[in-house]
């Protein structure tokens, strides 16, 4: 390849990396989430609930193997979903720090719930107009989802927030610890800035906006109070992760790495 | 030696098509099929000769929807389309207002409610909806939980005649 043939084709090599990353950190983020939501099975305090929690964690490792599934036809590498999800290590995973936080009690979970469903609210509702038709059907298909699992999380936020002083005092405990991690949900790095460019992706200053609006009602409507914004030390959009996601990719990936190509 | 291939035979190619795919039971509600529960989304008969059948998932993470891809596939194998191909068809996305008017019959005579509005306003998610028992035909009823047996579905009660039912997701 000449000189001049490979500086003009410079810029889309990287609007194509930029856009796997982003697809990938998307991806990522529904499976960590739903892969923690699964944790649950059997062990939510009541059966409603319990089936609850699994439609959610069905629904999130479903817009997962979408989004994996293009991330690697985007990657060119002839790595599917499967391999995506079972053969990378935590540093090659970019899912949002937030979502592979421990499920703590209930109400814990319920509020990290709150917290994904408005973003992914606000990123889905807008990726219906990305110019990347692929991740417009995507995001159309998954809002829809979406908004019935932030009904689910954000009636119970209320429900819990207004409920009894020791409901009221666990999930108030929750949002003060989770908090930091929403620093991250709308930090723009340079793999944003790329998509936004091209209208692949919205822009995170807008989003953020309409979310924190919500966030904020939502808040007040369960009698709960907004925490301070704090700086983080993590940034799961990198790789760079809480020590958590070790554990969780641990239990999801162990059969494929002890039985690599096993099937059922 | 091939025959001249009439815009009616094609026609009729396509419609023998759907009538098979309209044999084809939804594998979590056999009651309705495939074409009753609105997801297949085209048959075409290609100007090369190909056969395509185009279907869309309900939810995201239907685990029903890989069984349906394979009663699709056997179907067609056994009935001389072997080398039809299936597309997944993700935009627009399936709505419970995809379900065919026999659909919605077939899932109340079967003691599921169906859908009671449509997705196309909004606020159909937060309004007050009233789901019909359709054991009794009772307005008097009461949600459960939001999600049910499978992905499409939430779980209600009924307080007249006291029974519980499922409800088909108006989303």
């Amino acid at each position: 390849m000449s000189r001049a043939v490979a500086a003009a084709a410079r810029p889309d090599r990287a609007l194509h990396e930029a856009l796997l990353r982003y697809v990938l950190r998307l991806g990522d983020t529904s499976l960590v989430l739903g892969q923690r939501l699964g944790e649950w099975v059997g062990h939510a305090p009541t059966l409603e609930e319990d089936l609850g929690l699994a439609n959610l964690a069905l629904d999130l490792i479903g817009q997962a193997r979408l989004l994996l599934t293009y991330a690697g036809e985007i990657e060119g590498r002839e790595r599917d979903e499967d391999a995506l999800a079972y053969l990378r290590d935590a540093p090659e995973f970019f899912n949002l720090a937030l979502a592979e936080q421990p499920n703590g009690d209930f109400g814990c979970t319920i509020v990290r719930q709150w917290l994904m469903d408005s973003w992914q609210l606000e990123i889905y509702t807008s990726l219906q107009e990305s110019t990347d038709s692929r991740l417009a059907a995507i995001a159309a298909k998954a809002l829809k989802e979406t908004r019935y699992h932030y009904r689910f999380s954000s009636g119970w936020l209320v429900r819990l927030g207004d409920g009894t002083a020791e409901s009221h005092e666990r999930v108030q405990r929750a949002v003060d610890e989770l908090w930091r991690f929403t620093g991250e949900l709308f930090a723009a790095d340079e793999v944003d800035e790329r998509m936004v460019a091209v209208g692949i992706a919205p822009p995170l200053s807008t989003a953020e906006a309409h979310w924190s609006a919500r966030v904020d009602e939502d808040l007040r409507a369960a009698s709960l109070k907004r925490p301070a914004a704090q700086p983080y030390p993590w940034h799961g959009k990198r790789g760079v992760h809480t020590e958590h996601l070790g554990y969780v990719l641990a239990e999801m990936q162990h059969l494929q790495r002890t039985y690599p190509g096993a099937r059922w | 030696m091939s025959a001249v291939i009439t815009d009616a035979d094609i026609a009729a190619r396509e419609r023998e098509v759907w009538e098979l795919l309209g044999e084809v039971p939804d594998p979590e509600i056999p009651v309705l099929s495939i074409v009753d529960l609105g997801i297949v989304r085209h048959v075409r008969q290609g100007s090369d000769g190909r056969l395509s059948v185009g279907l869309t998932p309900t939810y995201s993470g239907c685990p029903a929807t890989e069984v349906i891809r394979g009663s699709v596939r056997a179907a067609l194998d056994a009935h001389g389309h072997a080398a039809a191909a299936i597309e997944e068809v993700l935009s627009p996305p399936w709505t419970s207002d995809w379900l065919t008017p026999a659909g919605r019959r077939k899932l109340a005579a079967f003691g599921i409610a169906p859908p009671e509005a449509s997705v196309s306003n909004p606020k159909h998610l937060w309004g007050a909806t009233v789901v019909t028992c359709p054991r009794c035909a009772s307005r008097a009823t009461e949600r459960v939980s939001e999600f049910g047996s499978t992905p499409c579905k939430a779980h209600y009660r009924c307080s007249a005649c006291r029974e519980p039912f499922d409800y088909f997701k108006c989303l």
